[in-house]
């Protein structure tokens, strides 16, 4: 009795220190940078162009084109996620079409980024001839969202009850009016829940900007979807990686990487917090 | 009449958007093969997966990925001492151990932070742990295989804990209950009912976690130094896959050997990263039908 | 008054995959009377009624055989428009099953779906089906609030009024008084036989003495075979086949 209660002590210390340590070290990260990043940040910091060679100036184009490139994913993948959800749940019954389809979403979830950047170069960049562009880069972060938003309206349909659904049908309501007018009002919130969190992800991805949208730098502001943008991320990673003053381009990348962490972090905070009260109000309050 | 058709209509369009994915997967496919089979014109297929020596821009060109896939590997098996035991660890604390009022502040806490986008870690890595690495082994570089393990470990363990604890939830609470009904005392059941019900769904957790640190490219690019060598050491640089591709791509020409090998590179991250997922995909499906649910 | 049939089933089965769960079953069921469906849990009551509006179309690997007639149609062919059947069938579920909307938009979400787009007309129609579901009194003045804010005896008679507001000629009950107080229960089975006059109603009821009380007719299901249909009264008081009478004296189900 007395051996296994001192099992059990070690036991639970032990995951105690994992949960500890998982924690800890993220802790650091977020200190490291937020430390580091807040001297870096101002006024001029958020709304100027970068200057003196990147050396000094702001990451507002940057910040511009992260904002351009992640709604240009949401604008393309939203209805093409939504519609694919729509379909799996409502349209057709469990059958080997969906089973494909089920198989084809989690494996493309599954995509390195860097592979869809290839897919990206290939297809948009060079195939189509959008060129290193803000479209090209948005097709292909979208496709990289393309899995999340499904599973997530998926999971948002799904748990609307079926009792509304044989509610509206029993009363002559069409299959498509059913879907509008009760099923996709229910689950507004849950779908909301994962295009934020998508928007969180496409924010901060790198690999699939790399070879088809992003530069390092540019004079003014893009002007169309065919422009080049810079981006948060690609511009972090063009700061430590290809700078020539390493000194005071890592300051300037250390602002921009909290920029990044702040955006990325409220973005799925919200997103969460959504979710939790979604859930907490289907489990029965 | 008319509203019979233009429900017909709606469901037509739902039908061909709904195989977008299907599309997209297939294009991929596709894509990475006309472009990366046109190297093996040139270079022997055994000379690609086997070969040494990754000079792509001499005269003549060396395109053996054996470095680079090595690098991967070895990167990607430095990452899973990191998160593979802690992140089940985590999971089973939050499952487990945490309270209800704890686990529903550290679950989403966790989440949040398996959003972090992949070049702040790399940032990280760069500016903190690879210096913290070359003082303590004392070494030419911080920028090291161990480096881009320790990192990317980091990274993964929100994910893998984030799956692993999804799977843990699972076990119906009966099975605890039977358990603890007998006398068994909460570490016993944890391990004796609790992680082996959960076996296959912590599995796939783990798999899934493989799968995302071999095609994580980000962080390896700015942490691993970027050698093309077959690592022998944990503490030299590496140049994985992932950042072969990110880096060089820049330089290589549409349409020549370089630019068809990085497809090729290509191809064989993402031949492995579905190997991976459909192994997941079969272990969890298996696993659900185990503890007697639907999909 | 003269008994009319408004619907007729003959020779009716139905698949759940390869169970059969319905078994050749033949019966009337008249104009303006109510008909009491009554078995053993599992019997197939549910899946009975839901034939009449085919709900069951909504279960896959469903199969139907055999006929059911309403107002002149084999309303199981495969030309014939579901919509416009479930607007001549209306239904109400075990559980009240209001929509996340406000209580109008309960009411006028049948004639919204049928595309009436007259204002005053809804209006009208809305507040007579409400009078007629005897619920207008008590929500008169929130017609505006959400319907899930109602107490679930007031939900159930809401769904009757959104039912009533589509003017079915028939109106399917399953079991609409399960999860419903004695108080609320009366109000319904008093409705019920209030809307007699107008409808053609069919109930599926646990409760014995709830059939008893509402209905016309009783027809006892059971194992998918209708074992006795006939009046209620007679049903009830000599039932003619042994396992109506020990059904109804409790020995099992
Ligand atoms: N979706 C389904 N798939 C397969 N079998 C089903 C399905 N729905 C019902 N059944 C089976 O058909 C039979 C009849 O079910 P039904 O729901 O009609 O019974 P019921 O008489 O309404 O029961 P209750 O009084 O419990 O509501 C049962 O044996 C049930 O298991
Ligand atoms: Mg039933």
């Amino acid at each position: 009795m007395k051996n296994s209660n001192i099992s059990q002590k070690a036991g639970f210390f032990i995951l105690f220190l994992c949960m500890f340590i998982t924690l800890f070290f993220l802790g650091v990260l977020l200190y490291f940078i937020i430390s580091k990043g807040i001297n870096a940040i101002s006024w001029e910091f958020l709304t100027s162009a970068p200057s003196g060679g990147m050396t000094e100036g702001g990451v507002a184009p940057a910040i511009v084109g992260t904002i351009y490139l992640t709604f240009g994913a949401i604008v393309f993948s939203l209805p093409l996620g939504l519609a694919c959800a729509i379909y799996l749940t409502e349209y057709t019954p469990d059958n080997l079409v969906t089973n494909i389809l089920r198989i084809s979403i989690n494996n493309l979830a599954g995509v390195p980024s860097v592979v869809f950047g290839l897919f990206g170069l290939a297809v948009f960049v060079k195939y189509l001839g959008f060129g290193v562009s803000i479209l090209s880069g948005s097709l292909t972060l979208g496709i990289l969202i393309l899995p999340g938003i499904i599973s997530a309206s998926r999971e948002a349909l799904t748990s609307i009850p079926q009792s509304f659904r044989e509610a509206s049908l029993a009363l002559g309501a069409t299959r498509w009016q059913t879907i509008r007018k009760i099923v996709l009002p229910a689950s507004l919130p849950g779908i909301l829940t994962g295009v934020i969190l998508s928007i969180g992800r496409a924010a901060g991805e790198t690999a699939p900007i790399l070879f088809t949208a992003a530069v390092f730098y540019m004079k003014g502001y893009p002007n169309s979807v065919f422009s080049e943008a810079m981006a948060l991320p690609y511009h972090i990673y063009g700061l430590m990686m290809e700078g020539t003053f390493p000194e005071k381009q890592s300051q300037i990348a250390y602002g921009c990487a909290l920029i990044l962490l702040l955006m990325v972090l409220l973005i799925s905070a919200i997103a969460i917090y959504f979710r939790q009260r979604q859930r907490r109000i289907y489990n029965g309050k | 009449m008319k509203q019979k058709i233009k429900e017909e209509i709606y469901r037509c369009i739902f039908a061909v958007l709904a195989f977008s994915s299907l599309v997209f997967l297939v294009g991929i496919t596709l894509t990475l093969l006309t472009q990366g089979l046109p190297l093996f014109r040139e270079v022997s297929f055994m000379n690609f997966l086997a070969g040494t020596d990754w000079y792509p821009t001499y005269d003549p060109p060396d395109f053996g990925a054996l470095p680079l896939i090595a690098s991967s590997a070895f990167v990607t098996l430095g990452a899973m001492f990191v998160c593979v035991p802690l992140g089940i660890g985590s999971a089973l604390y939050m499952n487990e151990i945490a309270g209800y009022r704890q686990k529903s502040f550290l679950k989403p806490l966790v989440e949040i932070l398996a959003g972090i986008p992949s070049v702040i870690y790399g940032f990280f890595g760069m500016v903190a742990v690879a210096p913290l690495i070359q003082r303590i082994f004392n070494l030419p570089t911080g920028l090291t295989a161990l480096t881009g393990s320790l990192v990317l470990g980091i990274m993964a363990t929100p994910t893998v804990a984030s799956l692993a604890e999804d799977a843990l939830s699972f076990v119906p609470n009966s099975f605890r209950e039977a358990s603890l009904a007998v006398g068994a005392n909460r570490w016993q059941t944890l391990v004796k009912v609790v992680m082996p019900s959960a076996g296959s769904g912590i599995s796939t957790a783990v798999i899934l976690g493989i799968s995302r640190a071999i095609g994580e490219t980000m962080t390896v690019l700015m942490v691993t130094g970027g050698s093309a060598v077959i690592p022998r050491s944990f503490f030299q640089p590496v140049r994985p896959m992932t950042s072969t591709i990110a880096s060089e791509m820049g330089e290589a020409v549409f349409g020549q050997l370089h630019y068809n090998s990085l497809f090729a590179l290509g191809l064989v991250l993402f031949f492995t990263t579905l190997f991976f997922n459909i192994i997941a995909e079969y272990i969890s499906s298996r696993y659900r039908l185990k503890l007697g649910m639907g999909r | 008054m003269e008994n009319e049939v408004e619907i007729s089933v003959s020779d009716l089965s139905f698949y759940y995959g390869k169970t059969k769960a319905l078994k050749n079953i033949s019966m009337d069921i008249y104009r303006n009377r109510v008909t009491a469906i009554i078995g053993p849990s599992g019997c197939g009551k549910s899946t009975f009624i839901r034939l009449f509006n085919r709900m069951n179309d909504l279960v896959p690997g469903t199969r139907a055989e055999g006929r059911i007639n309403i107002g002149g149609l084999d309303i199981l062919g495969t030309g014939v428009d579901v919509v416009e059947l479930r607007r001549r069938v209306g239904m109400v579920f075990q559980k009240p099953n209001p929509f996340p909307k406000s209580i109008f938009r309960n009411v006028s979400y049948g004639l919204e779906v049928k595309n009436v787009k007259d204002k005053i007309y809804i209006e009208e129609m809305v507040e007579e089906a409400l009078k007629n579901a005897a619920l207008y009194e008590e929500i008169k003045d929130r017609l505006n609030d959400s319907a899930l804010m109602l107490s679930g005896g007031q939900q159930q008679r809401l769904c009757i009024a959104r039912c009533l507001a589509v003017k079915p000629e028939v109106i399917l009950f399953d079991e609409p008084c399960a999860s419903l107080d004695p108080v609320s229960t009366k109000k319904i089975e008093d409705l019920i036989t209030e809307l007699k006059k107008d409808y053609t109603i069919v109930i599926v009821t646990h409760n014995m003495q709830q059939a008893a009380r509402v209905s016309d007719y009783t027809a006892f299901l059971y194992f998918g075979e209708l074992v006795e249909y006939g009046i209620s009264e007679k049903l009830f008081t000599v039932p003619a086949d042994s396992r109506t009478e020990e059904y109804l004296s409790g020995k099992f189900g």
